[in-house]
């Protein structure tokens, strides 16, 4: 095909046209997300499909979860390692690792990982029922599809990304005990008691803030772009790929401006 | 084929039917991305009756039952279904009302994850106040309805496209609703399994008097329900004896750039003058 041809096949679209596109996008996803919580007062509420998301969600996503939290963990105590050496204060990588897990690597890393399984799933779920009208024949049959596809599918999110969270920093923690015992001698127990005792207060409600919002970015941002597909197959992975590049975007973004909030809310360490 | 079952025949026997259409457009227009799909339409189905709409593709045939539903709202004008405008109602409103309508999509809209039993039940599961034997007796009811009481348990991907449609049938009709609609309910079958669906369509029709709506491409199909009636001794689906044309609750509806260009019975469209009409039939 010649330049040309390619080039006229490309739609061009104007900046207002953009625009107006773009804030469309945001008041819907805002819509169906508000409409997926305000789900939760109405009956009915789709317990079993809740209990279902979150074997799918919690249980499928615990082994990538445990691994990334782990290896994390002993990454970070290594490369710390490197530096608190040159200072002669090796003995403070335990809460080196401990306040970085849990405060911030934890919830990021788990978030990313549930969001590059999970948003993912939920979109090319949600996207494959909406290009082979099953979304249009649960609507002909009186059911809503926000309220049995994507609230269970928030709730279990943000639920099970709470406990992987917790697990996650649990390994991470046990990681960078594991690499410090056998590569630099640190003692166990020393580890444990100078991890667990530098965590305050803050830190624990910080890292555990995160994933109640970072879970619901992800489902509602899988869903959201489930919801919006159009044009077939193609457009159930375009809706994907998409949905994966948001959410964890968003996670990143939205993990700064938590971040800098709760510092400004419990003042900084 | 197994009788259709006493207790619903006698239910449907038993309504009245009223004189008022069961759905009704009014000066309706529908575009998608700058063309206009649909410029100022107006008819009305009357109670009972089993209207075929017709009409070149992307002349809007789906569109029309979409909007009887309320999944699309039309850019202008009012849609009355039962008596409800539904242009004006809440997405919450028009759950309530979706339970008297049942539709059957073209490419059947099965839930994949769920099995044949599930999909039939999906309806009654979703009400929450009917008993598992209930949903059990009335899951096997349909099915023996649409003659796939054997398909219980299996996936739609484990079924024939036939097949699929059959339970689409089964799962559009398992309320009793007072209106259905089929998309295509034909389209891309071979001639003997085209033929059962059109069997199961007239005898929804003379046996439970349901007020239908169907977009085909098949003319034979719809002129096939024009001249023939279900018989309840035989349990088969019968021409209509010569010159008793018209006996059925049948008409014709056909679309041309987004209007309605025809709208009568079998024997208006078999004298229509119209070329464009003509040549369609011919």
């Amino acid at each position: 095909m010649a330049a040309g041809d390619l080039l006229s096949n490309i739609e061009l679209i104007s900046p207002s046209q953009f625009a107006k596109e773009k804030i469309q996008a945001v008041q819907d996803y805002a819509l169906l997300s508000a409409r997926a919580v305000a789900n939760l007062f109405r009956r009915p509420l789709y317990v079993a499909d809740m209990i279902q998301q979150a074997d799918l969600i919690g249980v499928g996503s615990l082994s990538i979860v445990l691994l990334t939290g782990f290896f994390t963990g002993a990454a970070l105590a290594l490369n710390s390692a490197n530096t608190l050496q040159r200072f002669g204060s090796l003995t403070l990588i335990a809460q080196l690792v401990s306040v970085s897990m849990v405060r911030e690597l934890g919830p990021v890393l788990t978030a990313l990982m549930v969001a590059g399984r999970n948003a993912s799933g939920m979109a090319s779920e949600i996207g494959s029922m909406i290009v082979t009208e099953q979304i249009d024949a649960m609507r002909a049959l009186g059911t809503d599809p926000v309220k049995k596809l994507v609230t269970p599918r928030v709730i279990a999110t943000v639920f099970m990304l709470f406990f992987l969270t917790i697990l996650a920093d649990l390994l991470g923690l046990f990681g960078g005990a594991v690499l410090s015992t056998l590569s630099f001698g640190i003692d166990w127990h020393q580890y444990w008691s100078s991890g667990w005792q530098i965590l305050v207060y803050q830190d624990v409600f910080t890292g555990l803030v995160k994933p109640v919002l970072f879970g619901f970015i992800i489902s509602t941002v899988g869903c959201y772009y489930g919801m919006s597909a159009h044009g077939g197959t193609q457009g159930v992975g375009r809706a994907t790929t998409q949905a994966v590049v948001a959410s964890s975007l968003l996670v990143v973004v939205v993990d700064t401006v938590v971040t800098r909030l709760l510092m400004t809310v419990f003042g900084t360490r | 084929m197994a009788a259709p079952p006493n207790a619903i025949e006698e239910r449907l026997e038993s309504t009245t039917s009223s004189a008022a259409p069961v759905v009704r457009f009014e000066n309706v227009s529908m575009g998608f991305e700058d063309k206009t799909v649909l410029d100022e339409i107006s008819f009305h189905l009357p109670r009972g009756e089993t209207k075929a709409v017709f009409g070149v593709a992307g002349s809007g045939k789906s569109t029309i039952l979409k909007l009887a539903l309320g999944l699309l709202k039309p850019d202008a004008g009012s849609i009355y279904v039962l008596g409800n405008d539904i242009t004006q109602m809440r997405e919450e409103e028009l759950f309530e009302l979706r339970r008297k309508v049942g539709i059957v999509f073209q490419e059947s809209a099965l839930f994949d994850s769920l099995s044949v039993r599930e999909n039939v039940a999906f309806r009654l599961m979703e009400e929450g106040n009917i008993s598992d034997e209930e949903i059990e007796r009335r899951v096997r009811e349909v099915l023996s309805f649409v003659e796939l009481e054997h398909t219980l348990d299996k996936f739609p991907a484990e079924l024939s496209g036939g097949m699929r449609r059959r339970v689409a049938i089964a799962r559009a009709i398992i309320t009793e609703p007072e209106i259905l609609l089929y998309d295509s309910p034909t389209a891309g079958l071979d001639p003997v399994t085209s033929t059962t669906i059109v069997e199961l369509i007239v005898k929804q029709r003379d046996v439970y008097k349901t007020s239908s709506l169907m977009v085909t491409h098949r003319l034979q199909d719809a002129f096939v329900m024009a001249s023939h009636y279900f018989d309840r001794q035989t349990n088969r689906m019968r021409r209509l004896p010569p010159g008793a044309r018209g006996e059925v609750p049948m008409s014709f509806l056909i679309l041309r750039d987004g209007k309605v260009i025809f709208d009568g019975d079998a024997q208006d469209l078999a004298h229509s003058k119209d070329e464009y009409i003509r040549e369609y039939i011919s």
